[in-house]
């Protein structure tokens, strides 16, 4: 089935599922530890220039992402990452799948966790909280990283369209230019400091999953858009270079990476949406659409 | 006298001899025009260990060979014990089916990837020349498609696997995405002194190693989908320790019903890719009559071997005349892998006993005391 497609007849199974999902929603509630409210910075309505994510194509050659100006409605995002100690939490209440991180008594981010650990920890956290919590957008994430936000860190462009090896041998050496010493060991939260929304570590070690999807797009001569082509099976991190990776991965060098080192380590950090019940109906929705779309992945693969 | 129409009909002959070979590796690039007056044909893959009818000597001129390969990610059982892979395949096979052209061919795959799958996916090809053999031109999300040509330069059996990136690279692999493209030299195979030979048959054993995790109590484990297999099987991917080594994708895979057939008299074409580990296959009982253990058809065969050796990432290729009839084991022969880990076909001869080349000149008896 076209991705749309089970987009659509999911939605319209979520549509009629919601009501009795909101019913259960106290029911759902679990007991023990909970994380302290984490600090949260309000990230004020802007206007930014957004490379779109995803690769693109110009009349079937590799093109540079387009730059948008973009609004960004004021949100909520956590101050640091999700720590260790918090995910734990999830852990232990058997919501989570224990990550693959090294354990640590300091108070480091969770790292060593996939698109679909994260959206496990935030379906307990909000279940808990009765909050509507969820990962940003990449716009979101761009917003919040304002100058820490990298995007692709070289041009995609094809160099030559008779000749790709052009471009592959450019990049190759651009990356080879940059290329650091692996630094993998998460560090203390805060160690890489806040930037000037006050949003902390940013750019460190620890790449953050964002829920916007990877997307191939062909643009036609006059950078129209042709086509999209969603695949939801990856995601966009976003760190000091962006990178897509599949949603069941937990280390960043399994590569996906457009370009560049790959990610150290893969981390989340949380948005709150306002409290109300519309956005508390949202989880649900979103709850219940994950199992709509689980069942229909696992149908298509029997 | 030479007139300039002359010059330019020369001309004009000249570009169609270079039309008519374009199979030379050192002639001048074709153009695309070129390519596109060249002969079309569409070939229709098989699931092996067979292969799609072909000549063996081609009868034709250079021509493009069209081919459409769709991926399938889905479970597949591997054992009798009823294990579960979680299986990536090439058109739904483990291995991938195998194509076959000849050389100076063009190939012109189509790879789809259907939005039902979970993963980005590409194709890498030994035989092909750049690109990471196509794989940096081939990478398709679900939902897409891709269409390859290349030129058919070198003669021989090749691997062409799914190459995406980082870890992802071995494991599509050990997963199943592997398979085989042969090239056949235009005017066929030849022996060492370059005579011509032939095959009245020919079979295609892909061999895999898979590697399946196992629970506390040393039971197989399965899983729901690829990405909830993933980590527990990197890790015994990182352990080099198989748990099945098997042939066309599952244990006993080519036995019983689905034993390959041959007559005496008859020669088999045997080709044996791996695409990830080393093997060592041995018929039981037979030979190779001529071997080309690199796969390599420019190189000459070897003769007479008992086993040959397939390097891990290559396909090669033997030649048999069955002389006796009977069950043949074709194994690898470290016979731990053939006989725990699964890594044996079967042969079913028919025919006519040659008491000259084998004779029990006496029954099992009781020890004579003198």
């Amino acid at each position: 089935m076209h991705p749309h497609l089970i987009g659509l007849v999911a939605g319209a199974a979520a549509m009629i599922a919601v009501p009795a999902a909101i019913v259960g929603l106290s029911d759902n509630q679990r007991s023990g530890s909970l994380p302290a409210g984490p600090r949260k910075i309000e990230i004020a309505e802007s206007l930014i220039n957004y490379p779109l994510p995803g690769e693109f194509l110009a009349r079937g050659q590799p093109a540079a992402a387009p730059i948008e100006k973009r609004a960004v409605p004021a949100f909520r995002i956590t101050k640091q990452q999700v720590s260790l100690a918090d995910y734990n939490l999830c852990v232990a209440a058997g919501a989570c799948d224990a990550a693959d991180a090294t354990p640590s008594g300091e108070d480091v981010p969770v790292t060593g966790v996939s698109f679909l650990d994260a959206q496990a920890y935030i379906r307990w956290y909000s279940r808990a909280t009765g909050e509507a919590w969820r990962l940003p957008t990449a716009l979101e994430a761009a917003a919040a990283a304002a100058e820490r936000f990298a995007s692709d860190s070289f041009s995609a462009a094809a160099d030559d369209p008779a000749n790709p090896a052009v471009r592959w041998l450019r990049r190759y050496r651009e990356e080879a230019s940059v290329k650091r010493p692996a630094d993998p060991k998460p560090k203390q939260r805060g160690h890489y400091g806040r930037n000037s929304l006050g949003v902390e570590d940013f750019g460190g070690n620890v790449w953050e999953w964002t829920s916007t999807c990877y997307t191939r797009t062909a643009l036609g001569a006059d950078g129209v858009v042709e086509s999209i082509t969603d695949n939801c099976g990856a995601h966009v991190l976003e760190g000091r270079h962006r990178a897509y990776i599949s949603n069941f991965v937990r280390d960043g060098k399994s590569g996906g990476c457009a370009v560049g080192t790959p990610p150290e380590n893969l981390g989340f950090r949380l948005v709150l949406d306002s409290d109300s019940m519309i956005a508390r109906a949202r989880i649900r929705l979103l709850d219940v659409l994950q199992f709509v779309i689980g069942n229909a992945a696992r149908r298509n693969l029997s | 006298m030479f007139t300039r129409r002359q010059a330019l009909l020369g001309a004009a002959a000249a570009g169609v001899m270079v039309a008519a070979l374009p199979s030379m590796a050192s002639a001048a690039p074709v153009s695309e025009a070129e390519i596109a007056a060249l002969p079309r044909q569409k070939v229709t893959l098989v699931a092996p260990p067979f292969v799609h009818a072909h000549e063996q000597v081609a009868t034709t001129g250079p021509k493009v060979v069209e081919f459409v390969m769709t991926i399938e990610e889905k479970p597949i059982v591997i054992d009798d014990e009823g294990t579960v892979l979680q299986g990536m395949t090439f058109d739904g096979s483990i291995p991938g089916p195998m194509m076959v052209v000849h050389e100076g061919d063009y190939v012109e795959l189509t790879l789809v990837n259907p939005a039902s799958n979970s993963m980005p996916h590409n194709i890498d090809f030994h035989a092909a020349t750049g690109a990471l053999g196509g794989g940096a031109l081939t990478l398709i999300n679900p939902g897409e498609q891709v269409k390859l040509r290349f030129k058919a330069t070198r003669s021989g059996t090749f691997v062409y696997h799914c190459a995406p990136e980082g870890p992802m690279i071995p494991w599509h692999v050990v997963s199943g995405m592997a398979g085989t493209i042969m090239v056949l030299p235009r005017e066929g195979l030849k022996n060492e002194k370059g005579e011509p030979v032939g095959y009245d048959k020919v079979y295609y054993i892909g061999e895999n190693e898979f590697y399946i995790p196992r629970d506390e109590d040393g039971n197989f484990k399965s899983y729901e989908s690829h990405g909830d297999s993933y980590a527990d099987t990197l890790e015994v991917m990182k352990s080099l320790t198989p748990t099945h080594v098997v042939f066309n994708g599952a244990k006993g895979a080519l036995t019983g019903e689905n034993a390959m057939t041959a007559k005496v008299g008859e020669t088999v074409l045997i080709v044996h890719s791996q695409a990830n580990r080393d093997t060592r296959p041995h018929l039981i009982g037979g030979h190779g009559d001529y071997v080309w253990e690199e796969g390599k058809f420019a190189n000459p065969p070897a003769k007479d071997l008992e086993t040959w050796f397939i390097r891990g990432g290559s396909a090669g290729a033997a030649l048999y005349t069955f002389l006796q009839p009977g069950v043949y084991a074709y194994v690898n022969h470290n016979l731990i892998e053939a006989v725990e880990l699964g890594a044996t076909a079967h042969f079913l001869v028919e025919g006519e006993w040659n008491d000259d080349l084998m004779k029990q000149v006496e029954a099992p008896g009781p020890i004579p005391v003198n």
